[in-house]
């Protein structure tokens, strides 16, 4: 942890430009014709940002990773679960998985099972806006934007605003 | 008064009758069941959920439908199922229903699918399992005596929303054995709940209960009226004892005045869907041009069966 930045307080950064600097670390890849998966809800806004932003002509794919949690016998099934939408082929697809903060794998973790039950992908990579670090599994971005730390109960939270514009709150338990 | 389905924070922890739970519950069931249909359309269609856990079918009466959708969607949840054929196990040689929960308890059993020809069995379950301390079991009531079968509730409710979207506009007639059906009974509390503004029972003076209105039902015995501008008719089940039951003439009789055909469906929305729970009997209570026909929806209602239960058990597990 201690070689990531503090978090000092507010301003936060800009999640739109963000967005864009996101956008231009996978426009390399694009000769392999990647398929982005957005995990719900802010990944799957960040995703159709994607989208438009790289001219991407397909569908992005939405993930709700509420059946897949490993703590269901904690804390039971998630009241508002949405349906996965994967509206392409997984079975051999180079998938770029998107979410807002990677903070401890879990939940990249069952968005990978989840995925694996729709077929075997190439590859999957994973793009985020904010790395909060303290990680419980081995699992890395392929694609970030932002390392940031933070205090003990301080949560990062993507929001979209009734223009459409994504914007980071800072949230304190 | 407490509701022995929820726990102290007012979540789902059995689900035994659709009557007294609140709206929030109902949809939220229906919300899950939609993304559990995503499941069933997929390569693998399981989900790791119940992984580990066993899920006991106690059928103490006959049922393939029910049985077999219950038993599939524990399946797609990853837990190990167990069928119980109670006509052979002890209870046929003496034992009593709750030794027969205590036995398979110690068998770490972690949610009962119970249906009991006895009003109120899930209930004596349940209470009995809280009075040893296993809030770890749950119980879900697939029908008992002519109380309760929310689980066909809640289908049902799944296939109006999936085919009406919106629930506050409908008129909806249940139409035939009101006083003999659990099914009846659930719907009417769901449909009820779920703010669905006009309820009509549609059946012979023999069939249906006293107590109607006292449910915010409209009662017809003519068919035709009842059906008139209907979007949804919900057809249930004659059974055959009720023939002898004197409280019918013939099956001939009930076809004419009750049975639905392509004419008296005419009667209802051009876009009006016909449901029915099964086991259907055809020239009964429903012509096989209806049962057949473009506004039938049978066959999906069994379909959405399965993610609504996925739904229901995956919820009380988790709670």
């Amino acid at each position: 942890m201690s070689q990531l930045p503090k978090l000092i307080n507010e301003p936060l950064p800009d999640a739109e430009a963000q967005c864009r600097q996101l956008a231009e670390l996978i426009r390399p890849q694009l000769h392999h014709n990647p398929a982005l998966v957005g995990i719900f809800s802010g990944g799957a806004w960040i995703a159709e940002r994607l989208k438009e932003l790289l001219d991407l002509p397909e569908e992005v794919g939405m993930i709700d990773v509420s059946f897949y949690r490993d703590d269901f016998a904690e804390k039971g099934l998630h009241p508002q679960c949405r349906p996965t939408l994967i509206p392409f082929d997984v079975e051999g697809r180079h998938l770029i998985l998107v979410d807002d903060v990677l903070y401890t794998g879990r939940t990249t973790r069952a968005a990978i099972n989840e995925l694996f039950d729709y077929g075997r992908p190439a590859s999957v990579g994973m793009a985020v806006l904010a790395d909060r670090g303290e990680r419980e599994l081995p699992i890395a971005a392929t694609y970030c934007v932002w390392e940031v730390a933070l205090t003990d109960g301080q949560n990062l939270v993507l929001g979209r605003k009734d223009d459409g514009q994504l914007a980071w709150r800072l949230e304190h338990a | 008064m407490h509701n022995p389905q929820l726990n102290k924070d007012g979540e789902l922890i059995h689900l035994m009758s659709i009557e007294g739970l609140p709206q929030r519950i109902l949809t939220q069931i229906l919300d899950t069941a939609q993304s559990f249909m995503e499941v069933s359309a997929r390569e693998v269609k399981k989900v790791p959920l119940l992984r580990g856990k066993s899920v006991f079918n106690l059928f103490f009466e006959n049922s393939t439908r029910t049985r077999t959708t219950f038993e599939i969607a524990a399946k797609r949840l990853s837990a190990d199922v167990i069928n119980l054929d109670i006509n052979k196990s002890s209870t046929a040689k003496g034992e009593t229903l709750l030794d027969t929960i205590d036995n398979l308890c110690a068998m770490h059993a972690n949610l009962f699918v119970v249906r009991h020809a006895s009003s109120g069995a899930p209930y004596l379950i349940a209470e009995h399992l809280q009075r040893i301390g296993r809030d770890d079991v749950h119980v879900v009531n697939a029908g008992d005596g002519r109380h309760a079968h929310p689980t066909q509730g809640l289908l049902d409710m799944y296939t109006i929303r999936h085919y009406k979207k919106d629930f506050s506009q409908l008129r909806v007639a249940i139409v035939g054995d009101i006083l003999h059906s659990r099914v009846a009974r659930s719907d009417i509390h769901a449909l009820t709940t779920l703010g669905v503004p006009e309820v009509r029972a549609i059946g012979p003076e023999t069939l249906l209960p006293k107590y109607m209105d006292k449910l915010g039902v409209q009662v017809f015995h003519n068919m035709e009226e009842g059906l008139q501008d209907c979007d949804v008719v919900i057809m249930l089940r004659l059974q055959n004892e009720r023939m002898t039951g004197a409280l019918l003439p013939s099956a001939g009789e009930y076809f004419r005045h009750y049975g639905l055909t392509p004419q008296k469906l005419a009667r209802a929305k051009p876009d009006a869907i016909v449901m029915h729970p099964g086991p259907m009997n055809r020239g009964v209570e429903i012509h096989s041009a209806v049962a057949d026909g473009p506004q039938a929806v049978i066959l999906p209602q069994v379909t959405f069966g399965i993610a609504v239960r996925m739904a229901v058990m995956s919820i009380v597990a988790g709670n």
